[in-house]
């Protein structure tokens, strides 16, 4: 069975996708209510930025992530004058990583969804008293819950499968930055494949279920 | 007038208005007591969604003012959310997500107690969708969604309801069980209304007043039963011009399959119909189906032929046809013949005519 470090990867791996997916999900509703509505031209620049990690591969993202975050780069400067040293190689640093590797995977059905919403009935919505804000949180957010189970599941799912960005900033630190993806790379390398196999199985099920009940949950309600 | 309402300050709403919008140019501009139902009558196409969208505050860019009472909401740039007006959609838009009563209730919730106009269960009998509360939306018909919607409505505690077409959407069954709810409302509760509609039947039955548009620009408007008479509104010269005239019921006879509505003491027969209980009663006469005589017919099938005096005529070279205005008692008639006829028995302002009526349809 899963050994203790194994375990502890899982569980490290779960800890950061949850919390990435969380970040993501809070920071991503503005945003992609805001692409929706915007009429700025402009704005496919932004959409160009948040999908790159779709196509680049994620050691190009890890590689100018790892600059920008170490003493030197950009972010990293500002962190240190503001008293927190390098985030490269902490548990911080690889939340900071996943948040902007799994963003397209949030931004983009988020979007989609919020692009569906009927502006009829938040006009309706106004005339009985709603404010603008009022009436994202009481008639947008509940009508586009199944966006946000898509958006959820998928932030979530790519974030449990990110390698290239964590061998980048992350490096192979035991209960801070060694992650599933990275301890079954190890178990390969030193040709425990016993251990590989279980952590394999393991993420494959998780990551299974999860796309599974997404893609049935919105077979079942889309005849309505 | 009630002699209530003499001390009370007349509120009117006072709309001068304009948009560009694709293209589109809106310029509205007329008063309306704010009481009873105000109608605005054009032909589909002519901006009037979007002249009550705008005065709803839900059209971008309006210039103007827009004045209900004391407030210029225009002018004061104050958003939909707190004009307290009360909007029925020609298509309900229901909210999906929520059941009946949470669709009721998401205006009741965003007014306050001392604006509310009218309890929830009080609400929901007027409107007849008690047994509609539980269900979900989805599964009302055209006509429930409707009921619905204006119970909505009201629950917002509105000032001034819009309806934009709220039949229009409607098959014919539907729209004639939510017409008895309109009049209900008009009857039981003091909120003016701003009806838009095409339709000349639902007017002729529902409004006390009337604007007319045309080509996004208002061009008329006042009482609606003087305002429909008047021949030289762009009205009288459509295909389905029609004047109004209001009675009393006289009598019944049964026997004879007739109903008797006096009409500024001239006698209306129509069709039998149950009166009873009724009060005052609108009969629409559409004016191609009025013509005119000299002499009193003595032998004919047609049931309404009354004396009356010609006040105004207008001609229409282009299509051969003249208008005519009749007296019936102080109110008026619209007759359409052949300039031809008008020719041949040489009418004229003034003149003591028979006016032969062979359709009288009763509207309320």
């Amino acid at each position: 069975m899963l050994d203790d470090a194994s375990i502890s990867a899982l569980l490290l791996t779960l800890k950061l996708a949850f919390l990435s997916t969380s970040i993501l999900l809070v920071v991503s509703t503005p945003f992609a209510w805001w692409l929706t509505k915007t009429k700025w031209k402009g704005k496919g620049i932004l959409e160009a930025m948040v999908a790159l990690p779709l196509v680049l591969p994620p050691t190009v993202l890890g590689f100018y992530l790892l600059l920008a975050l170490g003493p030197n780069g950009p972010l990293g400067s500002v962190l240190t004058t503001l008293g927190i040293s390098s985030l490269n190689f902490t548990f911080a640093g690889l939340v900071i990583g996943s948040v902007i590797y799994s963003m397209p995977f949030v931004v983009q059905p988020l979007q989609h969804a919020f692009s569906q919403t009927d502006k009829r009935q938040m006009d309706a919505a106004a005339t009985l008293g709603a404010s603008p804000l009022d009436r994202f949180f009481s008639i947008a957010i509940p009508q586009v819950k199944r966006g946000y189970l898509t958006a959820g599941v998928l932030g979530f799912a790519h974030t449990l499968g990110e390698f290239g960005v964590v061998l980048m900033i992350g490096g192979n630190i035991p209960d801070e930055t060694r992650v599933v993806s990275i301890a079954i790379y190890d178990h390969v390398e030193s040709m425990e494949y016993s251990q590989a196999h279980y952590l394999s199985g393991t993420l494959l099920c998780i990551s299974f279920v999860m796309l599974l009940i997404t893609y049935m949950s919105q077979q079942k309600v889309k005849p309505s | 007038m009630h002699p209530d309402e003499i001390n009370q300050v007349e509120k009117t709403l006072s709309v001068d208005l304009s948009l560009k919008k694709n293209g589109f140019t809106l310029q509205a501009k007329f008063s309306a007591p704010a009481k009873g139902i105000t109608a605005i009558f054009g032909p589909s196409g002519c901006g009037k969604t979007t002249l009550l969208r705008a005065i709803a505050g839900l059209e971008k860019n309006v210039t103007g003012s827009s004045q209900f009472g004391d407030v210029d909401w225009i002018h004061s740039d104050i958003p939909t959310h707190k004009r307290n007006v009360g909007y029925v959609f020609q298509r309900s838009h229901l909210f999906s997500h929520l059941d009946v009563r949470k669709n009721l209730l998401y205006g009741v919730k965003r007014t306050d107690v001392n604006k509310r106009r009218i309890a929830f269960d009080d609400a929901v009998s007027l409107l007849g969708v008690e047994k509609l509360i539980d269900k979900s939306v989805d599964t009302l018909s055209g006509g429930e969604r409707q009921r619905v919607a204006i119970a909505r409505a009201l629950l917002s505690g509105p000032e001034l309801l819009l309806l934009d077409e709220p039949m229009a959407a409607l098959d014919h069954q539907s729209k004639s069980e939510i017409l008895p709810y309109l009049e209900k409302l008009h009857q039981a509760l003091s909120i003016p209304m701003l009806y838009v509609s095409h339709a000349t039947d639902e007017i002729a039955r529902l409004a006390d007043f009337i604007v007319l548009m045309e080509n996004g620009t208002t061009y008329k408007h006042g009482p609606l039963l003087e305002t429909v008479a008047d021949i030289s509104s762009p009205l009288a010269e459509q295909a389905n011009a029609f004047s109004i005239l209001e009675g009393e019921c006289d009598t019944h006879s049964e026997k004879a399959l007739l109903t008797s509505v006096n009409v500024d003491g001239n006698s209306f027969r129509i069709p039998y119909t149950s009166l009873d209980g009724e009060g005052v009663v609108r009969l629409r006469i559409v004016a191609k189906d009025v013509s005119i005589c000299l002499d009193r017919p003595l032998r004919t099938s047609i049931l309404n032929v009354l004396e009356s005096t010609i006040v105004d005529i207008k001609d229409n070279e282009e299509k051969g046809q003249a208008v005519v205005k009749l007296t019936v008692g102080r109110q008026f008639l619209l007759a359409r013949i052949s300039l031809y006829s008008k020719q041949q028995l040489s009418l004229a302002v003034g003149d003591k005519v028979f006016a032969q009526i062979k359709a009288v349809a009763l509207v309320r």
